[in-house]
């Protein structure tokens, strides 16, 4: 038993509402009591879907349970295949059907339909919702290819020369609820065109049961989020000898590689090198001299698997911050995020509950934080800048504009949401250093909101110790006046130094001269 | 009650479990923590359903079940043990637990009573155990609180004072209008169930009468009825003509006459319906569906009906008590159609069929039927927002009033261009 205030993931079964949600044609029964239906509010609130998720819950009750649950399973699998119609059923159970255990996935293979029905057993007392996702997937692809299996030789990466045509992918994973997806999508697949390459399906996102069945068209898959496609590219691989990509195409270098990778793996030469390093405004906006005040910024990261590699290695190579903490939520990634930690000389925080990351967070003092929303709440009380960068979803994750976080235009994005925030708190600094001016207006909101403890607000600090030190050193006058005129953003360092001389050196009282020599003495 | 035509539905239901409702009750009882035993899925639909994250650590949490636990109940009683522990130790200012069964722990019949009295005989004089459950299967959406409020009812200690005992919970600024308008009344011994704090449970007995002041408390009324308590019959406050019969049932249980309440409510009432018009002006002669969720939606049809002149179509409710809503149902127009229960698919051909100028839905149901071109009122929205009282009126009718007003401005070319 966990005690759990909050959770990153939902149960499996959402995971395969997901999958249901993203594709067109197929049809979810779920074997689930009616509180479950909470479900649908996560598409039609969270992601403002105007549909309904293709859900039918079979909502029994406790009276039920004296009697034939069974029967209730099969009466709403066959009102939902007259409804609604669909090419392919899945058909599974939330944590309370699995333990009455009426096995509605085979009873629904035994109701006679024509249409291929998929039996998803998802263990809801061990598992979460990107594994339920990834299974359901996987599960699905199995369903519908496995017969093409015996009968189709290995897929030869380079046949499309023969066959005289652009090389042909899929692009696997994007699905609702999964982090921009919606838009990575339509950057990759422009990425890939510019280079010669056709997009044969994108699924779950948009795909059709059809869809599925014309996977192995493509040459090659083109692995999105290996949370949820890494089971299925893996099953393509093995029974169908197709390839699929490693590298996620997040940051300038990782897009890079990622194109460079599809290229190896089809033999398509890749003849516009240079040409690529100019596709985003990242690197120079990086390199420009404005941005030098980034370098060395501490930064916490956490979210899942995907996003928070990537981000680690932007942060990294790209922005030259310093990667003070790296974490995740995905078990299935642990492995992953471990052996990036590892790169990075932190150690890898590896949990589900959100109390140890806000105390990891306040172990590590950053000066950003890239997380999840719930990093973002976290951040706030704190009084540190927060850009999110993964799942799970808020309304707000769900932007009306363009953002991918894949591709060139994903770097740029990214370099505006995590640049700005920073930005923010130069402001706040500034507010602080100006709010003694005639000019400056009272009452000046800024983002971080007025009750933050933030260690790095100067004046906060300033107040306590001007004064009196906890050491009992007095600020004279004239040292307080000194100390105001130092710039801001070196404020509490020249503070904290003068007040190690005096101390070394025993001076009960600092003035503009001990202000002085102290410099001179660090110097 | 003939006038009015009941119906029954079976099938696939929309609604939200029991667990919902610990999203006000934590908030009412700020001294109290709900522990929910359950899975994943208990844990995922009250912070889908609450917005949790705004919280740093808030009054509530799940003991997720874990395989481990399913493969014995001893171990599951030892681990649930462990758990309280631990939350105990982490925060002292609980004084009150509710262990909140749910769905997976009622199925493999997870004996919460049992462990909550173990419980409190180790903490006793620290934290108070109840137990309650809040399952899907047995209970819908408000219904949580009615069997939070019954696990609270053992704990009342019996006196035979005469008092006012306004159950339900409300809002507190509308708590205090409530009570100062008693007060004006000449009834100045009044309490409120819940409670403020946990540990202030009021006294009840014979000589307690019993004012509800939402339509879902079914069990909590047996129960007070058990204990002596006289339950004053009457329509809930809602609207100015709900809370108005609500004061008078009141009044007339203290024998105080019809005459003082009206000149003490009087100018209240005007003030209303003032404030009332010009949300009328929008609703009236507009065709109102109802979906089953919260069981405040009778209540809410006859105001609708009554005081903004709004069309019925269809009243749904997850569940019907006839006794407790007798004085609602009689304030009903003619030829209202009620149903109890739900079968989504046929109800939402029903919606599309009779093309609805509002529907009162879920959250999961509000955008699909807009993107149809059905306006709609999510029905959570009447749990959270003070809308009780004659004061209130007003403010019911705007949560109605203010989609279809939005609606009209999108939809209008009021500027022209130069």
């Amino acid at each position: 038993m966990e005690l759990t205030l909050w959770t990153y993931e939902g149960p499996p079964h959402v995971g395969a509402m997901r999958i249901a949600s993203s594709m067109k044609d197929i049809h979810y029964v779920l074997h689930a009591p009616q509180g479950d239906t909470y479900a649908d509010l996560l598409f039609t609130m969270i992601e403002r879907r105007g549909q309904r998720p293709p859900v039918t819950y079979t909502t029994f009750q406790a009276r039920d349970l004296g009697g034939d649950t069974a029967e209730l399973v099969k009466k709403n699998i066959k009102e939902a295949v007259e409804r609604f119609k669909p090419k392919t059923l899945l058909v599974g159970e939330s944590c309370t059907a699995e333990l009455i255990q009426d096995q509605p996935g085979a009873l629904a293979k035994g109701m006679g339909f024509d249409m291929p029905i998929v039996n998803l057993e998802l263990p809801a007392y061990s598992k979460k919702e990107n594994w339920g996702a990834s299974e359901t997937f996987y599960q699905l692809i199995r369903t519908l290819l496995k017969e093409k299996v015996s009968s189709s030789d290995k897929i030869n990466p380079l046949r499309w020369r023969e066959l005289g045509r652009r090389p042909k992918v899929n692009i696997l994973g994007p699905s609702l609820l999964g982090f921009r997806c919606r838009d990575d999508v339509i950057e990759i697949q422009r990425i890939l065109s510019e280079q010669g390459i056709d997009t044969n399906v994108v699924a779950p996102l948009g795909a059709s049961p059809d869809d599925i069945e014309r996977l192995i068209d493509a040459e090659i898959n083109i692995c999105l989020y290996q949370e949820i496609a890494e089971a299925s590219c893996e099953w393509l691989k093995r029974n169908f000898g197709m390839e699929y990509t490693n590298t996620i195409p997040i940051g300038i270098k990782n897009t890079i590689e990622f194109i460079n990778e599809v290229h190896e793996k089809l033999d398509l030469p890749l003849t516009n090198k240079e040409e690529l390093e100019n596709k985003s405004k990242l690197p120079w906006y990086s390199k420009s001299v404005d941005s030098n005040y980034l370098t060395g910024k501490r930064v916490f990261i956490f979210g899942d698997g995907t996003h928070a590699i990537a981000a680690a290695k932007i942060a990294k190579e790209e922005l030259g911050f310093e990667v003070v903490g790296l974490g995740t939520y995905s078990r299935e990634m642990a492995r992953q995020v471990r052996a990036t930690a590892k790169d990075l000389n932190v150690e890898a925080l590896i949990t589900n509950n959100y109390l140890e990351v806000e105390d990891a967070m306040k172990k590590t003092a950053p000066e950003l934080v890239l997380g999840t929303q719930m990093e973002r709440h976290s951040a706030k009380r704190l009084g540190i800048p927060c850009s999110v960068i993964s799942t799970p979803m808020h309304v707000q994750d769900v932007p009306a504009r363009y953002s991918p976080q894949m591709g060139w235009e994903g770097a740029n994005v990214i370099f505006d949401d995590w640049v700005h925030p920073l930005m923010m708190g130069l402001e706040e600094h500034l507010i602080d250093m100006f709010k003694h001016d005639f000019e400056f207006v009272d009452g000046h909101q800024s983002h971080l909101g007025h009750t933050a403890t933030n260690k790095n607000n100067i004046l906060n600090s300033d107040k306590k110790t001007e004064k009196n030190s906890k050491e009992g050193i007095i600020w004279t006058e004239s040292g307080r006046a000194e100390l105001t005129k130092v710039p801001f953003f070196v404020r509490g360092k020249v503070k904290t130094n003068t007040e190690k001389y005096a101390i070394l050196r025993g001076i009960p009282e600092i003035s503009d001269e001990t202000l002085y020599d102290a410099k001179a003495y660090f110097s | 009650m003939s006038k009015v035509e009941f119906n029954k539905e079976t099938g696939p239901r929309e609604v939200f479990c029991g667990l919902t409702s610990i999203v006000w009750l934590h908030r009412r009882m700020p001294d109290a923590f709900f522990l929910v035993v359950g899975s994943r899925t208990c844990a995922h639909l009250i912070q889908s359903a609450a917005g949790v994250m705004i919280f740093a650590e808030p009054r509530f949490g799940t003991a997720i079940l874990e395989e481990k636990d399913l493969a014995g109940l001893a171990d599951a009683h030892e681990e649930l043990d462990r758990v309280v522990n631990d939350l105990i130790a982490r925060r002292p200012e609980i004084k009150t637990l509710f262990l909140v069964g749910s769905c997976p722990s009622e199925v493999i019949k997870l004996d919460l009573a049992t462990v909550a009295e173990k419980l409190n005989k180790r903490f006793f004089g620290q934290v108070r155990f109840v137990n309650y459950s809040g399952s899907g299967i047995e209970t819908t959406f408000t219904q949580g609180e009615d069997g939070a409020l019954k696990a609270l009812i053992p704990l009342m200690e019996s006196s035979d004072e005469e008092k006012l005992l306004v159950v339900g919970t409300l809002a507190n600024n509308v708590e205090d209008r409530f009570k100062k308008i008693f007060r004006n009344l000449g009834i100045s011994n009044i309490e409120s169930f819940p409670p403020r704090q946990s540990t202030e449970l009021p006294k009840i007995g014979k000589n307690t009468k019993v004012l509800l002041t939402q339509p879902y408390l079914s069990d909590t009324v047996r129960d007070l009825k058990h204990r002596g308590c006289e339950i004053i019959s009457a329509p809930f406050p809602l609207g100015i003509e709900g809370s108005t019969e609500w004061f008078l049932a009141a009044a007339k249980a203290f024998k105080i006459s019809e005459l003082k309440v009206h000149e003490i409510i009087s100018p209240l009432i005007n003030r209303a319906k003032l404030a009332l018009e010009s949300h009328k002006e929008i609703l009236k002669g507009k065709r109102l569906f109802l979906l089953p969720e919260s069981q405040l939606e009778i209540s809410l049809a006859r105001f609708l009906h009554n005081e903004c002149e709004m069309d019925l179509i269809e009243v749904g409710t997850p569940y019907l008590n006839k006794d407790l809503m007798k004085e609602e149902i009689n304030l009903l127009p003619d030829n209202t159609k009620i149903v109890e229960g739900q079968h989504v698919e046929k109800q939402l051909d029903r919606v599309r069929e009779s093309n609805p100028d509002l529907v009162v839905c879920g959250m999961g149901l509000a955008n699909p039927l807009e993107a149809e071109g059905i306006s709609t009122k999510w029905s959570i929205e009447m749990v959270f927002s003070p809308i009780h009282g004659i004061d209130q009126a007003a403010d019911l009718a705007g949560l109605f009033s203010k989609p279809l007003k939005r609606n009209q401005i999108l939809t209008s070319k009021t500027l022209v261009t130069h």
